[in-house]
């Protein structure tokens, strides 16, 4: 569950004013907002990357409002993936589990079920300059489940995408969320895309959280 | 339907060729630049025809002379070092984090580019002249000894070094290191596992830079050092030396054997493929 308590975040004289909403425990929220609307500020502050000014931020029911983005548990896809170039595919998908110390036979088990999940096998010894738009967001998205986190923020994964591919990382992305019931909040600027993921709708505008709706088609 | 004739297959178009205005503009940049290219290149065949085979290898044979190539290769290491110890933390925290004081640090960091050597070297003389810097001589001898060296070479070097090291790490997405963060990283972590490595070009020029920085320090080595033979004498002050007794010879083999020098580490610049850091503005 994602759960905002009168949020307020901002950067320099920009700020997102008392914003509530409740993604429930295994939700697909989408959130939708012109450039410039905070919507970035506001999933930075939910993984704990930008202090809030003011209110609460809950991650499965526990108040993680003065956390860091470590204990948080949330996997973050940042737009355009944001790989780290030294290290290969498979290095990434061990990233996080290095880090937080699983054992070898484990980190080996999870990997190959991320690239069996995310059809990375083939790309698992590459490392990302010359992976294809769509390859970099599947890595991204490997990397940031690999810690089987519950809750996962995805910031524009499909904007950079050509057609094909955001068609197949929107597959992708169904499959994940039905297989992992892991709550999603995921920013995009594309209605069908909304429509097609949302379990809740949320859209920002001048600032404020203006609607919170269920949409129709789910 | 005007009767316009149908436009036929004008086949491959022709090679373009310079406009004349355009020829004349790249003329004469060609010129400008050129003839300080002739400049450099002048120079090195000058002192090249200076000199002969015989010359160096009488200049390599010197205890003299061998000893300050011995002491160059130790110091410019040692001040490489240590400016890099410096400059990474320095570069990273002007690269990332906001702290009150940051444009005093910026250009207090730039003084060591801009001051001339002889003031850098005075300003050290003095500053072991006071209380806190005799308390250091007694226990380490650094002024007109080896250690006096190594700092007069750090203090320039270190600066270039800075400089290098701070473009390189705001050239990386702090996004980087915001993901390292969100997969269960410290912020120590994510320097030493995500930003460092990312970093590892500009480190490693930075490194040369400061080598080849120290390599040519003459300044304040001769201030703060003194030129005494066999003793802090490196590869700048030989060729002073060298020249104040009058063996313009020896002075000359020695100034390629410094040209040399630059040449291998600019040559291993290029070959890591780190030009591109270079070549930014700093």
């Amino acid at each position: 569950m994602i759960a905002l308590e009168q949020v307020t975040v901002g950067i320099g004289g920009f700020e997102l004013r008392d914003v509530s909403f409740t993604i429930p425990d295994g939700g697909y929220g989408v959130l939708m907002g012109r450039t410039g609307s905070g919507k970035t500020t506001l999933l930075e502050a939910i993984c704990g990357l930008r202090p809030i000014r003011s209110g609460i931020v809950r991650l499965q029911g526990r108040d993680v409002t003065r956390e860091s983005p470590a204990k948080r548990g949330v996997g973050f896809v940042p737009q355009e993936g944001a790989l780290f170039g030294h290290l290969t595919v498979r290095e990434h998908l061990e990233f996080a589990l290095v880090v937080r110390h699983w054992s070898p036979a484990a980190i080996r088990t999870r990997v190959e079920e991320l690239s069996a999940w995310l059809g990375l096998n083939p790309l698992l010894h590459r490392k990302p300059a010359g992976l294809s738009g769509g390859e970099t967001q599947r890595v991204a998205l490997g990397r940031a489940l690999s810690f089987q986190p519950q809750v996962l923020c995805l910031d524009e994964p499909l904007s950079a995408l050509d057609d094909e591919s955001r068609a197949e990382i929107c597959s992708v992305l169904e499959t994940i969320h039905q297989r992992t019931r892991v709550t999603v909040l995921h920013i995009t600027h594309n209605r069908t895309e909304a429509e097609r993921l949302a379990g809740t709708l949320l859209r920002i505008h001048d600032g404020t959280l203006q609607l919170q709706v269920p949409p129709a088609s789910r | 339907m005007n009767g316009s004739p149908i436009p036929t297959n004008p086949g491959p178009e022709p090679r373009k060729r310079i406009l004349h205005p355009d020829r004349v503009f790249l003329l004469s940049f060609s010129i400008l630049g050129g003839s300080y290219l002739l400049l450099l290149l002048s120079t090195l065949v000058a002192d090249l025809a200076y000199t002969s085979p015989g010359h160096l290898w009488r200049a390599l044979q010197s205890p003299e002379i061998r000893y300050a190539i011995r002491l160059s290769l130790l110091s410019c290491t040692l001040t490489a070092l240590l400016s890099l110890w410096v400059a990474v933390p320095i570069g990273y925290l002007m690269a990332r984090i906001r702290f009150p004081g940051k444009g005093l640090a910026d250009v207090l960091l730039d003084i060591p580019i801009v001051l001339p050597p002889l003031v850098i070297g005075l300003s050290l003389l003095i500053l072991f002249q006071t209380p806190p810097g005799r308390a250091v001589e007694r226990w380490i001898p650094v002024t007109y000894a080896i250690p006096s060296v190594i700092l007069a070479q750090f203090m320039v070097a270190c600066a270039f070094a800075v400089r290098t090291l701070r473009a390189t790490f705001e050239q990386i997405s702090p996004r980087h290191e915001q993901v390292a963060l969100t997969l269960g990283c410290t912020r120590s972590q994510a320097f030493w596992m995500v930003v460092l490595p990312e970093a590892r070009r500009g480190v490693l020029t930075a490194g040369t830079l400061a080598w080849a920085r120290a390599l040519g320090e003459f300044g304040p080595i001769l201030i703060f050092s003194g030129a005494t033979r066999m003793k802090t004498e490196v590869l700048s002050t030989t060729v002073f030396l060298e020249l104040s007794v009058g063996n313009l010879e020896a002075a000359v083999a020695v100034s390629l054997l410094m040209v040399a020098a630059a040449a291998v580490v600019l040559l291993l610049i290029r070959t890591q493929g780190l030009e591109s850091t270079l070549g930014r503005p700093l």
